[in-house]
C-alpha cells in the first residue's frame, strides 16, 4: 500500500470534513453576536430568543469544528513529516500564532458565554460572544496565511534544502491572503444565512408559534446573506484574476483550456479528457475568459500544454498538470451554486423587505433544502483550490510526493484513515441528529 | 541565553500548563462514571469543568503549534514516529470534546450513559499516552541519522513507559478528585475527598516507582546526579503535602500542591532532557537537540515577540474565566451541560 495515496485521501477526507463545520462557525458567530447586541441595545426579547436559538445550533456545530480541528494541527507531523521539516520555519509560525491569538480566545470566551448567562451583565455577555466571533475569524485568517504560502510563496529563502522565513510581514501581507480570507469569511456569512433561511422556512411551513422570531431571522438572514453571497462572488472574481497571475496552471485546469488562446473563450460545458489532452463536447463563449481574466477583449490566457512545457524546463521534467476533470467541474459546481444562492437570497430579500412572509408551502419545502447549497459550494471550492495546485504542496518549491512521512508505513496510514473515517461517520450522525432535533423543536423548547 | 533555550523553556511552560489544567479535567473525566451514579450528580461533575475544558485543551494545541514553529524537526519526528499512539490520543480527544457538548442535549439515558463512557475513555487514554510518550522521549527511541523514527508502535510500550503512563493517570485522577472536592458540595464533596485520598496513595506508589525506574532506564542520573535538584524536591514535597491537606480537608491547598507536583515534575523532566528534545537510542550523535531541530533564528525571534505579548494576555483572561466560575456547584445549580 502506498502511504502517499492513503495520506492524501486522509488529508482530503479530514480537511473537507473539518470544513463542513468551519464556515458555519465563522458566519454564525458574527450573526449571533449581532443579534445579542441588538437585544442589549433595544431590549427586544425577540432578539434574545434568536440569540439563544441560533446560539444553540452554533454550539452543536462548533463542537465538531473544534474536535476535528485537532487532527488538522497534528496531521502535518504525522503524515507529512517531510513537509513539516521543509516548511516548519514558515508554516509552524502562523499555526502557533493561530493557537495563541485565536484558539485561546474563542474557546475560553465560549466557555464563559455558555455558562455565564447569569454571571455577567447583559452587555458583558454580548461582548464575550464578540470575542468568540473575532477569535474564530482570526483563526481562519492565520490558517489561511499558512495556506497562502503554499499557494504563493513569499518572504522566504531556501537554505540547506529548507524554506526559511526572511520576512514575517511579507507572509502576513501575502496578496493571496487578502483575496482568500475574505472569500472564506463571506462564504461563512452565506452558509449561516442559508441555515437560518432553511430552518425558518421549516417553521413557516409548520406554522410554529413564535412566528415573529423566524420572520425576523429570515429578514436578518436575507440582508446578511445578500451581503455574503454578493461579496463572495465579487471577491471570487478578484481571486480568480489573481490566480491567473500567480497560478496559471490552476486557472487553465479550471477552464480545461488545453491550448493557449488569445482572445480566450470561456467554457460552459465540457468533458475534459486528461489522457488525450482535449475536451469532448465543449460549449464555449468566445472572448469571455479574456474579459474575466484581464478585463479586456484581447487578453491572452495560457493553456495547459504550454504551461506544462514551461514548467518542465523551469522545474525539471515531470507532470505538472493537476487533475483537470475534477478541477474543471468542482470549479463550475462552486460557481454555479454560488449564483443559484444569489438568486434565492435576492428573492428572499425582496420578500422580506416588503414584510411579506407568506410563502407557498411548495416554496417553503424546497427552501428548507437550500441550506445544503453552501456546503456544496464550500467543499467543492476548497477541493478545487487544493487539487488545482497539484503536483505541488508548496507551489514551485515542494511536491506532494516529497512531503509524505518516511517513518510511516502504508498500513499505519490505512489504520488511521479507517479510524478517522469511522469516528467521523458516527459523529456526523450524532451531529445531524442533534441539529435536526433542536432546529425542529424551535424557539419554544429552549429554556430561558 | 539563546533563543533556542528560550523556546525550550517556553514549550516546557506550555506542557506544564497543559498538564496542570487539563490534568484535572482528565481526572474529572476518569472519575465521572464512578464518583457520580445518578444523572443529576453526573451533570454536576461535568459542569465543574464545563466552562474550562476547551480552554485547557488549547494549551496542548499551542504546545504542538509551538514545537512546529520553533523545532520543526522535533514536531516532524515525534508525531510521525509515535504515529499510532498519537492517533489513539486524537481519536480520544475528538470524541471527548463532542461528548461534553452533546451528552446532556438529549434526555435518552442510553445516549447519556454512552457519552459518559466516551468521556471516561477520552480522558483516560490521553493521560496514559502522554505518560508513555514522555517516558519514551526521555528514555530514548530508535531515531536514525535522518532524524526518522525507525521503531514500531509496540516499541513504545516498554515497562518503563507503562509505569510512567500509570503514574500520569494516577496523578491526574488525584488532581481531578481534589478539584471536584473544591467545586462541589455535600455528599459529592465528601466522596471526592475520600476518592482523592485513595488516589493519593496510588499516585505516591506509582510516582515513586516512576522516579526509581527513571534512575535505571534513563540517563537522568548521570546528567542531573543522584540529587536532581530543587525542582524534583518541590515536586516530591508537594505530593506528600497534598495528601496531608486532603486528610485535613483543606482542598484549596491540596489543589495547589498537586498543581505544583505536576508542574515541577514536568520541569524536572525537561531539565533532564535539556538541551535535547528527543533522545536517540541508536547513537547520541543522532539525538534531536534544540539546535539541530530548530527553526531559523529569524523565526524564533518573531515567535518570541509574539509569545511575549500574547502569553500574558492569555493568562489574564483564562484566570478571569476561572474567577467568574469560582462558586461551588450543587444539584440545585442551574446546569448547562
Amino acid at each position: 500500500m502506498d502511504p502517499l495515496i492513503l495520506a492524501r485521501w486522509q488529508f482530503a477526507i479530514t480537511t473537507v470534513y473539518h470544513f463542513f463545520f468551519v464556515p458555519l462557525t465563522l458566519g454564525l458567530s458574527v450573526a449571533v453576536a449581532i443579534m445579542e447586541t441588538i437585544y442589549v441595545k433595544t431590549g427586544d426579547e425577540t432578539y434574545l430568543k434568536m440569540t439563544k436559538f441560533w446560539g444553540k445550533l452554533f454550539l452543536i456545530n462548533f463542537a465538531l469544528g473544534v474536535a476535528t480541528g485537532l487532527v488538522q494541527e497534528f496531521q502535518f507531523g504525522m503524515n507529512w513529516s517531510e513537509y513539516s521539516r521543509f516548511m516548519g520555519d514558515i508554516f509552524g509560525a502562523p499555526l502557533a500564532i493561530e493557537a495563541l491569538l485565536a484558539f485561546y480566545m474563542e474557546s475560553t470566551f465560549l466557555g464563559v458565554w455558555i455558562f455565564g448567562w447569569k454571571k455577567l451583565s447583559k452587555g458583558a455577555h454580548a461582548a464575550v460572544f464578540w470575542l468568540v466571533a473575532i477569535g474564530s475569524n482570526l483563526s481562519a485568517l492565520w490558517i489561511l496565511i499558512a495556506n497562502s504560502f503554499m499557494q504563493e510563496p513569499v518572504g522566504y529563502a531556501i537554505q540547506n534544502g529548507h524554506a526559511v522565513m526572511t520576512d514575517f510581514f511579507a507572509l502576513v501581507f501575502n496578496p493571496n491572503v487578502w483575496v482568500q480570507w475574505p472569500h472564506v469569511f463571506f462564504a461563512g456569512m452565506s452558509t449561516a444565512a442559508f441555515l437560518m433561511i432553511g430552518i425558518s422556512a421549516y417553521h413557516f411551513l409548520k406554522k410554529s408559534k413564535d412566528a415573529e422570531v423566524y420572520q425576523k431571522s429570515v429578514k436578518f438572514a436575507a440582508i446578511y446573506g445578500t451581503i455574503g453571497v454578493l461579496l463572495v462572488i465579487l471577491n471570487g472574481h478578484t481571486q480568480a484574476q489573481h490566480m491567473v497571475e500567480t497560478q496559471p496552471m490552476k486557472m487553465a485546469a479550471a477552464e480545461a483550456l488545453w491550448e493557449t488562446e488569445q482572445p480566450a473563450p470561456m467554457s460552459l460545458f465540457a468533458i475534459p479528457s486528461e489522457s488525450q489532452q482535449k475536451d469532448y463536447l465543449s460549449v464555449r463563449v468566445p472572448v469571455l475568459l479574456s474579459i474575466l481574466a484581464h478585463n479586456n477583449t484581447t487578453g491572452r490566457v495560457e493553456g495547459i500544454k504550454d504551461i506544462q512545457n514551461e514548467y518542465s524546463q523551469k522545474y525539471g521534467k515531470d507532470n505538472y498538470i493537476p487533475p483537470v476533470f475534477l478541477s474543471y467541474w468542482f470549479f463550475r459546481i462552486m460557481v454555479g451554486v454560488g449564483f443559484l444562492m444569489l438568486i434565492i437570497v435576492l428573492y428572499i430579500l425582496v420578500k422580506s423587505l416588503k414584510k411579506d412572509y407568506n410563502f407557498k408551502p411548495s416554496t417553503l419545502k424546497w427552501l428548507i433544502w437550500t441550506l445544503l447549497l453552501p456546503y456544496i459550494a464550500n467543499s467543492t471550492g476548497w477541493i478545487f483550490t487544493e487539487i488545482g495546485r497539484q503536483p505541488w504542496t508548496v507551489f514551485g518549491l515542494l511536491k506532494t510526493k516529497d512531503s509524505v512521512s518516511l517513518a510511516v508505513s502504508g498500513t499505519e496510514v490505512l489504520i488511521s484513515l479507517l479510524a478517522f473515517a469511522l469516528v467521523y461517520a458516527i459523529l456526523i450522525v450524532a451531529n445531524v441528529y442533534l441539529l435536526r432535533k433542536y432546529a425542529v423543536a424551535g424557539v419554544g423548547e429552549i429554556e430561558y | 541565553m539563546d533563543l533556542n533555550t528560550v523556546w525550550f523553556i517556553l514549550i516546557a511552560v506550555l506542557f506544564s500548563g497543559y498538564f496542570f489544567l487539563e490534568g484535572f479535567d482528565y481526572g474529572v473525566g476518569i472519575l465521572l462514571p464512578f464518583i457520580a451514579k445518578d444523572d443529576l450528580s453526573r451533570r454536576v461533575v461535568i459542569n465543574t469543568i464545563g466552562p474550562h475544558w476547551d480552554g485547557n485543551e488549547v494549551w496542548l494545541i499551542t504546545a504542538g503549534g509551538a514545537s512546529f514553529a520553533a523545532f520543526p524537526n522535533w514536531y516532524a519526528t515525534l508525531f510521525s514516529g509515535f504515529y499510532i499512539a498519537l492517533l489513539l490520543m486524537l481519536v480520544a480527544l475528538i470524541v471527548r470534546a463532542v461528548a461534553f457538548e452533546y451528552r446532556s442535549k438529549d434526555e435518552n439515558q442510553t445516549w447519556r450513559k454512552t457519552w459518559d463512557w466516551v468521556i471516561f475513555f477520552g480522558s483516560l487514554l490521553p493521560a496514559f499516552l502522554w505518560g508513555v510518550a514522555i517516558a519514551n522521549i526521555v528514555k530514548g527511541v530508535p531515531i536514525n541519522q535522518q532524524m526518522t523514527y525507525v521503531g514500531g508502535f509496540f516499541n513504545l510500550l516498554n515497562p518503563y513507559a507503562l509505569v510512567a503512563g500509570v503514574a500520569f493517570v494516577a496523578l491526574f485522577t488525584l488532581h481531578g478528585a481534589i478539584f471536584l472536592s473544591l467545586k462541589t458540595t455535600n455528599s459529592l464533596e465528601e466522596k471526592s475527598r475520600q476518592t482523592a485520598f485513595t488516589w493519593w496513595w496510588i499516585s505516591l506508589i506509582f510516582v515513586v516507582a516512576f522516579v526509581v525506574y527513571s534512575y535505571f532506564a534513563t540517563d537522568i542520573f548521570s546528567r542531573l546526579g543522584f540529587n536532581p535538584g530543587i525542582s524534583a524536591f518541590i515536586a516530591a514535597v508537594s505530593l506528600i503535602l497534598a495528601g496531608i491537606f486532603v486528610k485535613s480537608q483543606k482542598s484549596g491547598w491540596a489543589f495547589i500542591m498537586t498543581a505544583l507536583t505536576i508542574v515541577f515534575t514536568v520541569i524536572t523532566i525537561f531539565r533532564g532532557l535539556y538541551p535535547r528534545v528527543m533522545v536517540s537510542s541508536l547513537s547520541n550523535q543522532w539525538d534531536l537537540t534544540i539546535y539541530n531541530a530548530s527553526a531559523s533564528p529569524y523565526t524564533l525571534k518573531v515567535m518570541t515577540i509574539v509569545a511575549v505579548i500574547f502569553v500574558p494576555i492569555v493568562l489574564i483572561y483564562q484566570a478571569w474565566s476561572y474567577w467568574v466560575f469560582r462558586q461551588r456547584l450543587s444539584t440545585k445549580t442551574e446546569l448547562e451541560y
